[in-house]
């Protein structure tokens, strides 16, 4: 599928959601396979405050030479979105002309939606909010379909990989990807991992 | 094995900026870290303390910065290489013996790494530049832009320190702090010096009148690193040497990424000036390059540091020059300002300043797209306590019992998220310690009036108890205060990620060691109201609040429970399971309304108007169960 990936002269990634749910695992699973695809890689992360239950987006770009870790708006190849009013806020770095979002439905409700009348919008809304934005979009309940083939959540970050990789989404290697995978998760969990990969489609 | 430790050398691999700070300190053989953690610089700490045993060498979490630069200052006056990293305000609290650490000199490579936070992603306090220390304290000063740089300029600032026997500064910022990036990996030397504190009257006293005479020798010292080190080193170089043109660009440090990521998007190649000492300036250098142009356009964030003495430098070396950038005085000389000096600057905004000196048109609509982009309505997800947390009850308790009028102080950790709705309950927040200090100073200055009945809270968390919170404590027994101090102790630096504190019982090497208790200390302050309270028992803690609010002494609650988050983290890698809980009786609206107050983010109103807690966020802590009536709210039957 990635034939010459040198020919790839930059590529941006988003991986956004809230804090806790793998974001940081997930963007260094994708820097360390792009690292062993031969690409130049930049990750930028936040740490501290910013985790605390807060919306989190960890950026990645690889390419030819990449110097700043930050995308621009409007830059970005791939947005994966953990959560659905997350995948709303990602439109920033949207583009019509050549972005596809990758979105898991399972919500998880900001406390203020509770506690300051703020609205959380139905993932229809979400959809078509987003439809002026990306270029592609698919949903999935990652959530729930990691739950029911590995037993735990944490493992829909990696479903959600599974599908950028078996659609061509991503311009890395499947068996590059496999192993990062394989060396950023404690061994006993791997095989775990790799099923849900190959899982998704 | 840490990556930071891999011994091939030539390995490809990547490093966060924090962690190539510490690679880089190993491949200079360092011998001797210390910190105290503050988030972006935290993992430079965090890292030495994974390592330090493996790479035989020493690492501590000091009580403060202050203490810990002179620790690091000890070690380097012995002859070892030493390097202390903290948060920008962390400069600050070290500041007072920095200056005469950088006078007396080091013997030992001395690198002091600091982390500016320019839009303050994980800062409380100020958005401060602190690159005028340097000039300050005379200091050389040097940015990398990249984690392979923090590898090469800690070697470099390491060579530099000892060789002119003077403290070096490494500046960073966030996006460096907290990007990763490629590195390629070089041999890691082993420091094996024997420490040895040679005595020597003349070098270390710096006592009036030497003082003037040590004054004047730093300057010169400065004056010499700049023209045998700033004048000729290759991290003051010219990218696109070979490209003349009207237009150049001056940048440093996180700027140079987006200056080059735009030139390569506006398809333009200009002559960019790439500061990597930014003290003291090549002055001479700045000078040839800006002889060849027409303009120069400045990217740097914050303050105008390096724009100012652009300025100067080209009045004599182009006195016709335009220079673009955010000094007042751009304008005045045909320029223009493109920047702001508040807040970070990000790889549009140095495009869109790049696009307008360079007269370029941009063939993407920004600001078309961020217009629509803004009009979309998304909740906020302002950041909280996690489930569990013993801060909450605290809050819930406090809020109650002193009631809406008392005055409460907080402080820096992740207790600051009380400022937040739903509890919306600390007056002010300012710096480590000021809590105490300024709660102090309300309730003295209202004493003489109506005021003066009020009640005055003040939160402190237990890492900065010990950091900057036990001299307020002091003075408030001393001067005869009785604000109710509220000791958040949950036995660890939470909010910077785990680290040990004198409380926990571990060392930074993970040794275990004497557990320094808030409660003792107070009572040997002179405190006569002291009481541990568990913060999960809303009643005792609501009594005891009230009991203390009336006394007229000072009063410390110690709030002391673990931090639930590493609590549940332990629980589930032994694989004990953790309670969910459920609500199976109807609510009242009081007591729906007291869920409400207490904010915990597992609960949530269903899409028919039903109070519900979501069984993915309940990490079983029961603490809620306190605000129903009894049986309402329950664990979930297997």
């Amino acid at each position: 599928m990635v034939e010459n990936a040198k020919d790839v002269k930059e590529f941006n990634v988003v991986v956004i959601g809230v804090g806790g749910q793998g974001l940081l695992t997930l963007a260094g699973i994708i820097s360390e396979a792009a690292l062993k695809q031969g690409y130049d890689v930049k990750m930028s992360e936040l740490h501290g405050l910013s985790q605390r239950g807060g919306s989190v987006a960890c950026q990645i770009r690889f390419g030819e030479k990449i110097y700043s870790s930050l995308i621009k708006p409007g830059r970005a190849d791939l947005i994966i979105a953990l959560e659905p009013l997350e995948a709303l806020r990602a439109a920033k770095f949207a583009s019509e002309k050549k972005t596809t979002i990758i979105i898991n439905t399972h919500k998880t409700k900001p406390v203020s939606v509770m506690v300051s009348n703020e609205k959380y919008p139905s993932l229809e809304a979400v959809k078509k909010e987003l439809k002026d934005f990306v270029k592609d979009a698919i949903d999935t309940d990652a959530t729930e379909i990691a739950i029911k083939a590995t037993g735990t959540p944490v493992t829909a970050n990696i479903y959600m990989l599974g599908i950028a990789s078996a659609r061509g989404l991503i311009p890395i290697e499947k068996a590059m990807l496999l192993e990062s995978i394989k060396e950023t998760v404690p061994e006993k969990y791997f095989e775990m991992n790799k099923k849900i990969f190959e899982v998704a489609k | 094995m840490h990556k930071v430790l891999l011994g091939k050398s030539g390995k490809k691999v990547l490093l966060l900026g924090n962690e190539a700070i510490v690679r880089g300190a190993l491949e200079a053989g360092v011998q001797f870290a210390s910190t105290y953690p503050g988030t972006p610089a935290s993992e430079i700490g965090d890292t030495f303390s994974r390592i330090a045993k493996d790479a035989g060498i020493y690492f501590e979490y000091s009580t403060n910065e202050k203490v810990a630069f002179e620790a690091a200052a000890g070690a380097a006056f012995s002859g070892l290489r030493s390097m202390v990293s903290f948060k920008h305000f962390g400069l600050n609290v070290a500041s007072d013996s920095v200056s005469p650490v950088a006078y007396v000199g080091v013997e030992g490579g001395m690198v002091v790494v600091f982390a500016d936070d320019p839009s303050g992603w994980s800062s409380a306090q100020s958005e401060q530049d602190s690159r005028c220390y340097a000039k300050f304290v005379h200091m050389p000063m040097l940015e990398p832009s990249n984690s392979q740089e923090c590898i090469d300029f800690v070697k470099i600032a390491f060579n530099l320190s000892e060789k002119f026997k003077i403290p070096v500064f490494i500046r960073l910022t966030t996006r460096v702090n907290h990007t990763r990036g490629v590195v390629t990996l070089s041999r890691s030397v082993k420091g094996d010096r024997k420490a040895k504190f040679v005595k020597d009257l003349e070098k270390y006293n710096n006592l009036p009148p030497k003082i003037i005479k040590m004054h004047a020798d730093i300057s010169k010292k400065i004056e010499n690193i700049r023209s045998e080190v700033s004048e000729k080193s290759e991290l003051n170089r010219v990218v696109n040497n070979d490209v003349s043109g009207e237009l150049g660009v001056i940048t440093s440090g996180v700027s140079f990424n987006y200056v080059m990521d735009a030139l390569d998007e506006l398809n333009i190649k200009l002559p960019v000036l790439k500061l990597g000492i930014t003290y003291p300036l090549p002055k001479k250098k700045i000078g040839e390059f800006l002889k060849k142009l027409k303009s120069v356009i400045v990217v740097e964030e914050l303050e105008p540091f390096l724009e100012k003495e652009i300025q100067a430098i080209a009045k004599d070396a182009n006195p016709t020059l335009k220079i673009f950038g955010k000094y007042e005085k751009a304008e005045k000389r045909g320029g223009e300002k493109l920047f702001p000096i508040a807040g970070e600057y990000t790889p549009k905004l140095v495009l869109i300043a790049l696009a307008k000196a360079a007269n370029k048109k941009l063939d993407f609509d920004y600001d078309g797209h961020m217009e629509k982009y803004n009009k979309l309505q998304i909740a906020r997800r302002f950041p909280v306590l996690c489930p569990g947390c013993p801060h909450r009850t605290t809050f819930y308790a406090v809020k109650k019992a002193a009631g809406e009028d008392a005055v409460i102080g907080g402080d820096i950790g992740c207790y600051m998220l009380g400022v937040f709705p739903p509890f919306e309950t600390l007056d002010f927040i300012l710096s480590m310690g000021a809590g105490l200090g300024v709660a102090h100073g309300i309730k003295k200055a209202g004493l003489t009036t109506k005021e003066g009945k009020r009640k005055v809270v003040a939160y402190v968390g237990d890492s900065t108890f010990f950091h900057a919170g036990i001299p307020a404590l002091i003075n408030m027994v001393f001067n005869k205060s009785n604000v109710l101090v509220i000791a958040l102790d949950n036995r660890i630096t939470a909010m910077t990620g785990f680290q040990p504190h004198p409380g926990t019982g571990k060392t930074g090497l993970g040794e275990p060691t004497e557990q320094i208790k808030i409660e003792d200390i107070a009572r040997a302050c002179g405190v006569k109201n002291v009481k541990v309270v568990d913060p999960y028992n809303i009643k005792d803690m609501m009594s005891t609040v009230k009991e203390f609010l009336e006394k007229d002494e000072v009063s410390v609650i110690v709030a002391k429970r673990q931090c639930y988050l590493l609590e549940y983290r332990a629980k589930r890698r032994k694989g004990i399971e953790t309670p969910i809980f459920e609500i199976v009786d109807e609510l009242t609206d009081a007591e729906k309304k007291a869920i409400v107050e207490f904010g915990c983010p597992a609960y949530y109103i269903d899409e028919e108007g039903k109070m519900q807690i979501d069984k993915s966020m309940c990490w079983g802590c029961a603490s809620c169960v306190q605000l129903v009536g009894q049986g309402k709210i329950k664990p979930m039957e297997k």
